[in-house]
């Protein structure tokens, strides 16, 4: 095979030069081999240069913030808590986080829900077209916008320099809705047709058909996607801030007062920064606020990483097996 | 046909208007049509929210618009070096688009690497692991990116600024500063190009699946090394796909508020001096930083140019999906 081809491609230029054109073609060869073997390694070390960050933020946050993370954070407010004195933790904020994305998921999961199910059962012609593409446009809204647009609504009914915990969690749903509608939408549009018709063909009313067999097929699709967005939202900063505020004390009631959260909490504590210590308090710890916003960090990226590895869970344990 | 020109259309003229009425309602009756009717509202709702949020934000940022200077000056939280709200605006949206920019400047191509890596270079079992990784570096709320950028990344990188901005003092003309902080505009940038990493690399990872085996098998068939599959097969078709997963990146570099907050040592004004301190800053992270101690008019300030900041991402967001509702119709995948 090799020598017939070299024959003929050596034919016509001279009859000794096979050994010429071999060469010619391994020469050739070489530099396009360099050129293949160096973006094999440039693609390699792309992905390496993607690893250091990620790797030294991880090593960090876990070295940091283990220093001061123990029970006693987790358990405790910031009531009373001042200058650099060794005490205060994470209580009311843990409970502010959860408070607000609690109310944020049952605002967005209903809307969100609903509208993937308008989408992919019900969904023809330009309300259907331009939700998908709003849809998609709202998933880019910046989540400061989302923030200040919650807190014009509320400053609407309850005047001025509103600050609600209820106000957080709208600002959060409007950053949440998009991401509940998209994943949904993926997991209901795997629902084999067959499955619908069947019912259908039964005659079970089409409410029903979605209710009883394409939703209770997918419904660890969804819990995954539901479970996926609160560890998104879960981190959101800077909406949380200007509509919620922050706070030193515990507040369980969303409808009144500032409320605080995890990242805010980071973000405040961060702020404060180091404290002067008189040389004779020995009980003072001047860079306190620094180690309880890495202690913080470090528990809001353990919940984060909870979040996400209970929503893979989800799909590999209660996933229909469909073939 | 030609004999009989008016039997068949005369029935089909009366019966359509007998038929119109039936179109959804033959087999939906009772709890059905609810249903329908519930679904089509909470859809209706969303756009009503995505149309509020527009309307609220022009609502409350007109007040700023139509107030005039000498009132902004003294109530609006208006720095008494500008003119008016428009010179205001003007370096904040420059110190956005910059460090949105060069964050994008750096992150494309190593996001198009990894998703290379990902879909034509790494072995199955390591690419779903590397999935993985990118999915955490995506959950890291952006607040601890922020304190890691300030309090780790910037005391080390500032070294590294200071020998790049000499180099190039040398080369250019005129000077290039470095802070001994590093809280500057490029660190705030580095970090974040690593926080739009993921988005970039996911979007650019599906278009990349997509591409057409056969056309890949036909560059191998023709003697192409690996790069030259990519380059001749994979990029090509990619490459609407990557354009519209780079503008995706942006937009979410131009909304991003904390990391910036954080990091960036603020200043007002027009400056390419990227690698010292005090000389930018974001609408976002402007917000942020003034709107806890802001009333009256000085909020309307601030959400003027949040409104200015959400037309900026609109546009950004809807030129990339437009870019990609496109090419999903034209591609030859399906």
């Amino acid at each position: 095979m090799s020598t017939t081809t070299q024959a003929r491609t050596a034919g016509p230029v001279a009859s000794p030069g096979s050994d010429e054109v071999r060469a010619m073609l391994r020469t050739s060869d070489v530099s396009r081999k360099r050129v293949n073997r160096v973006m094999k390694v440039l693609v390699h070390a792309a992905f390496a240069t993607a690893m250091v960050p990620l790797l030294w933020l991880l090593y960090t946050v876990v070295v940091r913030g283990a220093a001061r993370l123990s029970p006693y954070f987790l358990t405790v407010s910031m009531r009373g808590v001042f200058g650099g004195i060794d005490a205060g933790g994470v209580y009311h904020a843990m409970v502010g986080t959860v408070m607000i994305t609690l109310i944020a998921t049952v605002i967005s999961v209903p809307i969100g829900l609903f509208t993937a199910i308008y989408l992919v059962e019900y969904g023809k012609g330009p309300l259907a077209r331009a939700l998908t593409f709003f849809v998609d446009v709202m998933t880019g809204i910046p989540s400061i916008v989302a923030g200040l647009f919650s807190f014009t609504l509320f400053s609407l009914f309850f005047g001025p320099g509103v600050r609600l915990g209820i106000a957080a969690s709208v600002a959060v749903s409007v950053l949440m809705i998009p991401v509940v509608v998209r994943s949904c939408e993926e997991m209901l549009r795997l629902v084999p047709n067959e499955l619908r018709e069947a019912a259908l063909a039964l005659g079970v009313p089409r409410w029903l058909v979605i209710v009883k067999v394409v939703l209770r097929t997918s419904v660890a699709g969804i819990t995954t996607g539901v479970l996926l967005a609160v560890a998104r939202v879960i981190g959101e900063t800077a909406p949380i801030l200007i509509t919620a505020g922050f706070a030193d004390s515990i507040n369980f009631n969303p409808f009144e007062g500032r409320m605080m959260t995890l990242p805010v909490f980071i973000y405040t504590q961060y702020r404060v920064g180091l404290v002067p210590c008189a040389p004779s308090d020995l009980a003072c710890v001047p860079d306190v606020n620094v180690l309880r916003a890495w202690a913080a960090a470090l528990t809001l990226i353990v919940i984060v990483v909870i979040l996400n590895l209970l929503g893979r869970l989800v799909t590999r344990l209660f996933a229909p097996k469909l073939r | 046909m030609t004999t009989t020109p008016t039997s068949p259309a005369a029935p089909t003229a009366e019966r359509s208007p007998r038929r119109r009425p039936r179109r959804h309602a033959d087999t939906e009756r009772g709890f059905s049509r609810v249903f329908r009717w519930v679904t089509t509202s909470a859809g209706v709702l969303l756009l009503l929210v995505l149309a509020a949020v527009a309307v609220f934000l022009v609502e409350r940022g007109w007040g700023a618009l139509v107030a005039s200077p000498a009132d902004l000056h003294a109530n609006g939280g208006l720095p008494k070096q500008y003119g008016n709200l428009l010179a205001f605006i003007g370096p904040l949206v420059f110190g956005t688009v910059l460090a949105a920019a060069l964050a994008l400047l750096l992150a494309t191509p190593v996001a198009v690497g990894i998703a290379l890596f990902v879909s034509h270079y790494a072995p199955r079992r390591i690419a779903g692991l590397v999935g993985f990784v990118i999915d955490l570096l995506a959950a890291i709320p952006s607040v601890v990116f922020g304190l890691w950028g300030t309090l780790t990344l910037s005391p080390v990188i500032a070294k590294l600024w200071a020998w790049i901005a000499d180099v190039l003092s040398a080369i250019l003309p005129g000077t290039v500063n470095a802070t001994p902080t590093g809280r500057s505009l490029a660190t705030t940038s580095l970090v974040l190009a690593i926080m739009i990493l993921p988005i970039i690399t996911a979007v650019s990872r599906e278009v990349f699946k997509q591409t057409p085996r056969l056309h890949e098998e036909a560059a191998l068939a023709l003697g192409a090394t690996r790069w030259e599959v990519v380059r001749t097969a994979v990029l090509p078709f990619g490459r609407s796909g990557v354009i519209s997963a780079a503008m995706l990146g942006l937009g979410r570099a131009l909304g991003e508020t904390m990391a910036v907050l954080m990091i960036l040592s603020p200043g007002l004004g027009y400056s390419f001096q990227i690698f010292d301190a005090g000389k930018h800053q974001t609408i976002a992270a402007n917000i942020a930083a003034n709107f806890p101690e802001s009333a009256g008019l000085e909020v309307n300030t601030l959400i003027a140019t949040g409104l200015a900041l959400f037309v900026i991402t609109l546009v950004v967001n809807m030129a990339a999906r437009a870019i990609v509702a496109r090419r999903k119709e034209f591609s030859g995948a399906n």
